[in-house]
């Protein structure tokens, strides 16, 4: 087992007084690329706000290359290195295609990705980068929210339910390409509701299940049967 | 004639108050905070221009180099210290908190500096002017026109080609997705409301030089900075420096109809522009 870089322990989140996450256990390796599956309201997107600090819990349960940032602010654990390309895009209407992805990096970590190295992945936001980033259509501004969590040069990235609301050829696009964006050594976690795109860019997966992990294993032998009891939760 | 000279004088008087509605506009613009304080921040910047210039014996204008970094300075530390805590989805606290802070200013001013009225004194400036054809220009006018129209420029310039003024965006569009981006929305704020109250500096000092003040007035000019900034369109700086023309030349073609009318016909006008077009002349594009 290589070392993980987060890990989490008995991990408990609220919004006031609902709780919608019960002790998550769950570590991600170095490298790794982690799905994460799960039906509305299973707690997935509860679980991305906990660990980028959007939502703060207790200390102690988050651990990030061993260091506790439960109780760190988003500003704070995005500093470490842990960005996020969050559901439904979230893109700043305010500013341009090009400054979306400026203040992605406006940390200024070192690493392989840059406005230039991003625009040469997706050179349409480089045709586009003056417009504003309302003007663009769906895949596009998918486009922008990704290479904007790129220009941070995390070592862990999260993608938050990357396909939703867009067209089946443009998730198919942004699939295929995920590999190669992931592939500089970054850890990956994704979030998606779609389990066959889950399982083919992951090697391991969790299945979250009312606020529980109901699942966890290897993505490409676990059974089918497993996963449809663990996701909704039936005999 | 008369009317011609009105409605230019009106104009430069409309300076000095797109300089009171600025920063209003932009600390509305930023963080949604609707700051019922910010009159009393001008005077309060007036007195402490008066201050420098009678203990360091400068010209006022040169007092502007210690004033405009204190109020800034001030500004961050107030944000940071107070109005942060009262931010979030209720726009009651904020409202509240900067009313108090109205009446601590004012009261405070009452005690250090008495209710006796105050002028600073910028010598011959005060008493300068170009004539232009049959019309005479004031030169402290026509300056206080220029400086709020460099102002304005500058504020545009920041907003819009620095990484202040994209963070200033990013957090006022985002707050969260601001956060993952490594922003801190409450330093951001600070720096905000430190660039706020800048600006409020140099209008409060040109507000002592032009006319006397004392610890009461600050109201009236939150009154002129509102109505500036709700006329030219929320957000949008340009139309705020237009909102402060309309509103000036509106008082001054009023006092030439009669010397009574001068404040009267600005909230006329003012109330007929809300009429007809609530989000104002010129509304922020939404994205």
């Amino acid at each position: 087992m290589r070392e993980p870089i987060l890990n989490m322990s008995g991990l408990n989140a609220h919004y006031s007084d609902f709780q919608a996450l019960y002790g998550v256990d769950m570590d991600v390796a170095e490298g790794e690329v982690l799905a994460i599956i799960g039906a509305n309201g299973a707690g997935k997107t509860t679980l991305m706000r906990s660990i980028t600090g959007l939502l703060q819990n207790g200390a102690g349960q988050i651990f990030y290359r061993g260091q506790d940032i439960s109780g760190l602010r988003a500003d704070q654990v995005a500093s470490l290195g842990i960005a996020m390309v969050p559901e439904g895009r979230q893109l700043f209407p305010s500013l341009s295609v090009e400054e979306n992805l400026i203040i992605g990096g406006q940390l200024g970590r070192k690493g392989p990705w840059n406005l230039a190295a991003v625009q040469k992945l997706f050179p349409i936001l480089e045709e586009r980068r003056n417009l504003p980033s309302s003007a663009l259509s769906g895949g596009q501004q998918q486009m922008v929210a990704i290479g904007r969590a790129l220009m941070a040069n995390p070592d862990l990235i999260l993608f938050d339910e990357i396909s939703l609301g867009l067209a089946p050829i443009i998730i198919k696009d942004i699939y295929e390409a995920l590999p190669g964006i992931i592939g500089e050594g970054m850890s990956a976690i994704i979030v998606e509701q779609d389990i066959s795109k889950a399982l083919s860019v992951s090697s391991r997966v969790y299945c979250l299940q009312e606020g529980r992990v109901s699942l966890e294993g290897q993505s490409g032998t676990i059974e089918r049967a497993d996963i449809s009891r663990a996701y909704f939760g039936i005999e | 004639m008369d009317w011609v000279n009105a409605v230019v004088q009106g104009t430069l008087l409309g300076g000095l108050y797109a300089l009171f509605a600025a920063g209003l506009s932009l600390i509305f613009g930023v963080m949604r905070l609707v700051n019922i304080a910010h009159g009393d921040l001008i005077i309060f910047a007036a007195y402490l221009g008066l201050t420098v210039t009678m203990t360091m014996g400068v010209h006022p204008l040169l007092a502007l180099f210690v004033v405009v970094p204190v109020m800034g300075f001030f500004g961050y530390v107030l944000q940071r210290g107070i109005l942060n805590q009262t931010l979030g989805d209720d726009l009651l606290p904020p409202l509240l908190v900067t009313f108090g802070l109205s009446v601590i200013l004012q009261n405070g001013l009452l005690e250090i500096y008495t209710a006796d009225p105050q002028k600073m004194n910028a010598g011959a400036l005060e008493t300068a002017s170009i004539p232009i054809g049959s019309l005479s220009l004031g030169v402290l006018p026509v300056l206080t026109f220029a400086i709020a129209v460099a102002v304005i420029w500058g504020l545009q310039w920041t907003f819009y080609r620095t990484a202040l003024g994209r963070a200033f965006r990013a957090v006022s569009d985002n707050q969260d997705i601001a956060q993952l981006m490594g922003l801190n929305r409450r330093h951001i704020y600070g720096l905000a409301m430190a660039l706020a109250l800048a600006v409020t500096a140099i209008a409060g000092i040109l507000l002592g030089i032009r006319t006397s003040f004392d610890p009461s007035v600050g109201g009236g000019r939150l009154i002129f900075g509102f109505e500036a900034v709700i006329i030219g369109g929320l957000g949008n700086l340009w139309g705020t420096l237009t909102g402060g023309i309309i509103l000036g030349v509106a008082q001054t073609v009023g006092a030439k109809i009669d010397p009574g009318w001068q404040v009267l016909s600005g909230h006329i006008v003012f109330l007929v522009i809300l009429a007809v077009r609530p989000n104002g002349l010129f509304p922020r594009v939404s994205g």
